[in-house]
């Protein structure tokens, strides 16, 4: 995103839209789709026309009461919209930027590829799926595509607020680009893959602002459960107006019990709480995960991401740093370490991959070998080629060579040399560790075997650690042979592996999971990983991958790190806690409530009730008041938990059901009596009640 | 004082100690396992299924067998409405009762296919022997199989994976009724005849009184009367009491009560075969029947935990559901034997009587027998409202405030501390899927129970089978409070009338049955209403449960890794049991408030 929006709470401009967007979601319909706070918004109606019906001398209770109790409710609902507004406010502000990078411009459409300057100028928004363009240096990408011809630099920060240019190019999976991106140098021919209002830039717009945002099923089964407390709440009051009525004629009294009242008991008792925090806990969530640069494509994906037991994690750049480095040189047949090393450096001095400028590093580090210029020596260096599998150089006669042991091998024989046995052993002994042997010739003598071995990213073992204590299971998938990839697995202390990984070696092991009741969460960026992509519960397709894997995923990682995945389990798991947390900590509220309103209620018919006033609220009205106000206020104090989400702890499931249970279920038995009682003494001492 | 304690003790013990056996042969005789009664039983079985065509391997969908449930209990209703309006022109009619009214009828009818047994009448001085015999206990019979089916398709919807079929309805009636209540029924009956409960088909006897008594002209009976039997003149105080009239005559009602005690009490049904119950010195004679009643109210219930147990390949689980039953039942045991061995500030006259001596009865004795004393009451009271059974060995209405305040609110939890034979176990297991799904999503995870996701379908369900009992609780009482007419069924005024007011709604509510004795539920507006709400509270959870059975069924088995939530924990049956206790206080905490809890705080203050 191009504006990282931190501390969203004391962002003033924000908040002023949410105070003016809770008040413009009082429209009914709006209200409708939330039945609990429905419940409230009808009961503020309700007590309202009572007070206004009090004015004409038709009076349920005192009118000051009435009145009081009708502002209360009323803002309990704008308290419960303003908690949604500012959840979707950092939606909303992640969508006007995103609506900056997404302007009509004039793209340059060409009929035929070979006539390149041949450009019919059309509008973006007329674009049509296939249609075939031009974008030059300078000029913004007009609409998602792939790229079919051309390489160039490209500017993606309006996406994904990474400010460093990209590289696309035509094949391989570097090939996808986004509408509202900007070409900095050269030239890109790009096929149309979206139309106008379809594209990325559109489904981004719409996930981060919350217009597309469907109910999930979890959210679902938890509305229906607040549901059918409220009803029961209802017929708790309404069969209590009638107790009342019946108990009064018994006493030989005349009925105390105000509707007035009896719908502060309903709002009370009904889970308020957790009803006016339920959309801004989900939209939150959405929320969290656009700030990490994850894009989900439903919010299913993000709950899905909670249940996830089993991560397929890429070995590289998650497990292992990006690349191997050189870690030991093993001479054989008599040679020194220091011939060897010597060798060595001078066949990399041209290599410029990681793991030849591993090699110059480790020479200088252990025998303080200098680097030297090609041109020094007169030096001609040979690249590494598919065909011959090894790369070196040529230098006064001399030639070296470094390449995997078979091909060497295979050069040194061919060449009358001797691959003896110990160089045998010595490249074995790398392979069983784990490492991968890089044999060196000089003059198709063999010296030795240098050692790549991948760097392991540290406090990665203490991850995985608290992964499984989590009961998450984590998978390697690497294209490294069994071995090598055994040993790595074992060092980094992932579950299990998947070595020599093809695509579909990834889609069954995933089925296979599947089957046995696991639900699986992997990353992939490659048009062939689209199907094991599709298959998986929760699949993270890179911003930098193809068009397919992009469709076939259920989220996008706009910064293409391996290592997100780890993050977008936490956030899942992490939203469904805070909905569990606030439920507990909203029903476990009732109990002080009904202390505090039952005797008040009753006091007239029975008034050895008062023993059940264990918090001694100063009289009938202000216990109602003060229970009424607290459930109120709760809703605001509890809008920064919502929006954060509760504290996540890497822990077994047990440990953390204990903590959360005396935090939010203990918390929530204590919590109002100490504050109804506080508000009581706050309303006696203002003189109001 | 040690003494009561051990006795309490003593009881829960043989519950336990009888239910676990018990279990494993429910268990296997469910799942077509060989048992020792095989060789006898299962050619009737079969025999069973070959006159009536049913197909024994029948996979029936949740929809079907719900179908099935509904038609059987309905066709039963039908036969036994007819039977009791047409019962003085029937034969096995030895008193020669006349029919009964409708009201009473649709009533009783709906009272015993809903395993409730509501008792709106006498039974020794309404029904005939045919009625209580081909009409009352067969419903004691199959209205308790029908819960156990139920109960059985949940397990099955359970275990299955990716199917769609829960068994067959008529096979697991068939097996329960052949193999688990005839057996077992048996026995007990032939205990009870022992012990000295009635078992004839004579009609009632009529015996001469040891002593004469006199009772006025409306049936009173005249205190420090002297009798002159010769002259058939009756004096008080020297004062002859004009219109007075001398018994010497006592009528024995007798009729085959020990076969219907025994599943009324094994079936959780409770109907008693007389109008006091296991009061009645012919139905419950001594302490030897009585812990023969008392422990029989319990044990299918508590043994089917250990069914589900064994059946759902979880024996934790069982064992867990268990724990949290028998935690729920010694807290309201003990509370209700608390509260009657301190009785009341009134009883103890203020210090000067000391109920609580050592070797008396002491306590609340009022309403209670003293063949029983108050251990052995307050224990058939709390296993009584626990179960569904409504059986009654002391008058509720006679309990202290606090005492009855515990029955009552043990019918109003739903039925799911044992609850009824199949129907408080499946209770409890929609109470455990509620549980799992608040605790689940405080881990972090979409909740699962037993591997089956739960998600909105069965959310829904789970919350109608455990509101069912609160919302029918609530809406009926909630009527009646509002309709003058129903003040005057009540015995008492003030708070404790609105207490027998509220318990007979929850006895209904909770398909339980018992009365608080006192109030007079034979009115057309009573009759209805309580009958439409024992209707609602026992199909709906039916159906329900059949619901999420067929929707769990279909469903895949997910792994269980540390991530998932334990189910069968001490963590997890302290949760269920806070739960169910919560939704109950939420849902009557108001209702309480203005009956047993009011007299209490007046009976101290």
């Amino acid at each position: 995103m191009s504006e990282k929006t931190k501390g969203t709470l004391t962002n003033k401009k924000m908040v002023g839209r949410a105070i003016k967007d809770s008040f413009i979601k009082l429209n009914p319909r709006i209200q409708a789709k939330n039945p609990v706070m429905l419940l409230v918004y009808i009961s503020a109606i309700l007590t309202t026309i009572l007070a206004i019906v009090a004015l004409f001398g038709l009076r349920d209770a005192g009118i000051g009461y009435t009145l009081a109790i009708a502002v209360i409710l009323w803002f309990t609902v704008i308290f419960a919209n303003f908690a949604e507004a500012i959840a979707e406010g950092r939606g909303k502000a992640q969508a006007d930027s995103l609506r900056a990078a997404k302007k009509d411009v004039e793209a340059h459409q060409i009929l035929d590829l070979d006539k390149k300057d041949n450009i019919i100028c059309v509008s973006s928004s007329k674009l049509k799926k296939d249609d075939i363009i031009i974008v030059k240096a300078g000029e913004q990408i007009p609409a998602d595509g792939d790229v079919i011809d051309g390489a160039a630099s490209v500017d993606e920060s309006a996406i994904t607020g990474e400010s460093a240019p990209v590289i696309r190019e035509s094949g391989g999976d570097r090939s996808a680009v986004t509408g509202g991106t900007t070409v900095l140098s050269d030239w890109l021919v790009i096929k149309v893959t979206s139309e106008a209002g379809e594209s990325f830039l559109d489904k981004m717009i719409a996930m981060v602002e919350g217009a597309s945002r469907k109910k999930t099923p979890n959210e679902i089964a938890l509305q229906i459960f607040l549901v059918a407390l409220s009803i029961i709440f209802i017929l708790v009051t309404m069969s209590l107006y009638t107790y009342s009525v019946f108990s009064a004629k018994q006493a030989g009294i005349a009925n105390p019990t105000s509707i007035t009242t009896l719908v502060a008991l309903l709002v009370c008792l009904a889970p308020t709480t957790i009803g006016a925090l339920l959309s801004a806990i989900g939209i939150a969530g959405m929320s969290r995960l656009n700030q990490a640069n994850v894009l989900a494509m439903s919010g299913r994906a993000i709950e899905a991401a909670g249940d996830v037991d089993i991560l397929m994690l890429d070995k590289t750049g998650t497990i292992t740093l990006g690349n191997r480095q050189a870690y030991a040189f093993c001479p054989v047949d008599g040679t020194s370490s220091e011939e060897l090393a010597d060798a060595s450096q001078l066949s990399s001095l041209a290599d410029e991959t990681p793991e030849g400028r591993s090699v110059v590093i480790l020479a200088k580090e252990q025998f303080g070998i200098r680097g030297r210029k090609l041109s020094d020596k007169n030096m001609e260096f040979v690249p590494f080629t598919a065909a011959t599998r090894m790369s070196g150089v040529n230098f006064d006669g001399n030639e070296i060579r470094k390449g995997a042991a078979d091909s060497v091998k295979e050069y040194v024989i061919e060449n009358g040399g001797i691959y003896s046995k110990e160089c045998d052993d010595a490249v074995k002994e790398i392979s069983n560790q784990g490492g991968t042997p890089l044999v060196v010739a000089k003059n198709h003598k063999v010296l030795g075997v240098i050692h790549l071995k991948d760097i392991i990213k540290q406090g990665v073992q203490e991850k995985f650690a608290d992964m499984r204590k989590m009961g998450i299971k984590t998978i390697m998938i690497t294209g490294d042979n069994p071995l090598t990839a055994a040993a790595i697995a074992a060092e980094a202390g992932v579950d299990d592996f998947l070595a020599e990984a093809t695509p579909e070696g990834k889609l069954k092991m995933i089925r296979d999971f599947q089957t046995k009741g696991h639900l699986v969460a992997m990353t992939g960026d490659g048009t062939n990983d689209a199907p094991a992509l599709a298959q998986a519960d929760v699949a993270v397709a890179m911003n930098t991958g193809t068009q397919a894997a992009k469709e076939a995923g259920n989220m996008v990682d706009l910064d293409s790190s391996p290592t997100k995945l780890i993050e977008i389990v936490r956030i899942g798991k992490q939203l469904l806690m805070t909905r569990g947390s606030l439920t507990t900590f909203s029903i476990a509220n009732d109990l002080a409530k009904y202390f505090a309103i039952i005797p008040a209620l009753f006091l007239g018919i029975y008034p050895e009730l008062s023993a059940l006033n264990i918090m001694s609220l100063h009289s009938s009205q202000s216990a109602v008041l003060s229970a009424i106000i607290y459930n109120a206020l709760i809703i605001v104090a509890l809008i920064p938990l919502a929006l954060k989400g509760v504290k996540y702890r890497e822990v077994s499931a047990s440990k953390l059901l204990k903590r959360n249970l005396l935090v939010y279920g203990l918390g929530g038995f204590i919590a109002p009596f100490i504050f109804i009682k506080l508000i009581d003494i706050i309303l006696v001492a203002l003189g109001l009640a | 004082m040690t003494g009561t304690i051990l006795q309490y003790v003593f009881y829960l013990a043989v519950l336990v100690i009888l239910a676990v056996p018990l279990g494993a042969y429910i268990g296997k005789v469910m799942n077509g396992e060989k048992t020792f009664l095989s060789k006898l039983l299962n050619p009737c079985e079969k025999l069973v299924y070959k006159v009536t065509r049913v197909k024994s391997d029948e996979q029936m969908t949740w929809k079907k067998y719900a179908v099935s449930v509904i038609l059987f209990s309905g066709i039963g209703f039908i036969f036994l409405f007819l039977l009791q309006l047409l019962q003085g022109v029937l034969p096995g009619n030895p008193q020669g009762l006349s029919g009964v009214s409708w009201d009473l009828s649709f009533n009783t009818a709906v009272s015993f296919i809903t395993n409730t047994n509501w008792q709106a009448y006498s039974g020794e001085s309404t029904l005939s022997y045919l009625t209580q015999a081909v009409g009352l206990t067969v419903q004691n019979f199959v209205s308790a199989a029908t819960g156990i089916a139920v109960l059985f398709a949940l397990i099955r919807g359970f275990i299955k994976v990716k199917a769609n079929g829960l068994g067959s309805f008529w096979v697991d009636i068939t097996r329960i009724i052949i193999h688990i209540l005839l057996p077992i029924n048996l026995v007990l009956a032939i205990c009870l005849a022992g012990g000295g409960v009635v078992q004839s088909f004579k009609p009632a006897e009529t015996v001469s009184l040891v002593e004469p008594i006199a009772v006025t002209a409306d049936g009173t009976a005249i205190e420090d009367a002297v009798i002159d039997e010769k002259n058939n003149i009756v004096t008080v105080n020297g004062e002859i009491v004009m219109g007075a009239e001398i018994i010497t005559e006592q009528v024995v009602p007798l009729g085959a009560a020990a076969s219907q005690v025994a599943i009324k009490q094994t079936g959780t049904n409770g109907g008693g075969f007389y109008g006091v119950n296991s009061a009645h010195p012919l139905e419950n004679p001594n302490p030897w029947t009585n812990i023969l009643e008392m422990l029989s109210i319990l044990l299918i219930p508590a043994a089917l935990c250990f069914t589900f147990g064994r059946n759902v390949k979880n024996r934790r689980q069982g064992l867990a559901i268990f724990t949290a039953m028998f935690i729920c039942l010694a807290l309201a045991l003990g509370s209700i034997a608390v509260s009657e061995q301190v009785a009341t500030p009134q009883l103890s006259q203020n210090g000067a009587v000391n109920i609580l001596a050592e070797n008396q009865a002491g306590g609340n004795m009022e309403g209670k027998e003293t063949r029983f004393g108050i251990a052995s009451s307050s224990t058939w009271t709390a296993f009584t409202t626990a179960a569904s059974n409504g059986s009654v060995n002391a008058m509720h209405d006679s309990y202290t405030p606090m005492g009855g305040m515990v029955a009552m609110l043990l019918i109003q939890l739903g039925e799911v501390v044992f609850g009824g034979v199949g129907c408080g176990l499946y209770g409890m297991l929609a109470f455990a899927i509620l549980t799992v799904f608040i605790a689940g999503l405080m881990v972090g995870r979409t909740p699962e129970f037993l591997g089956k996701k739960i998600e909105p379908f069965e959310m829904k369900w789970a919350v109608l089978v455990c509101l069912a009992t609160p919302i029918a609780i609530l809406v009926s009482s909630g009527i009646a409070a509002a309709i003058p007419s129903v003040a005057d069924s009540l015995n008492n005024s003030g708070a404790h009338g609105f207490s027998e007011m509220l318990y007979a709604f929850s006895s209904a509510g909770g398909n339980n049955g018992s009365a608080f004795a006192g109030f007079n539920g034979n009115t057309v507006f009573l009759n209805v209403t309580l009958g439409i709400v024992m209707l609602f509270s026992r199909f709906l959870p039916i159906i329900g449960t059949l619901a999420i059975a067929g929707s769990l069924a279909g469903k895949k088995r997910i792994a269980t890794t540390a991530g998932t939530l334990s189910t069968t924990n001490g963590l997890f049956v302290f949760l269920l049991v806070f739960v169910v206790i919560l939704i109950g206080a939420l849902s009557f905490f108001p209702a309480l408030a203005l009956g047993p809890i009011a007299e209490f705080f007046s009976s101290i203050a």
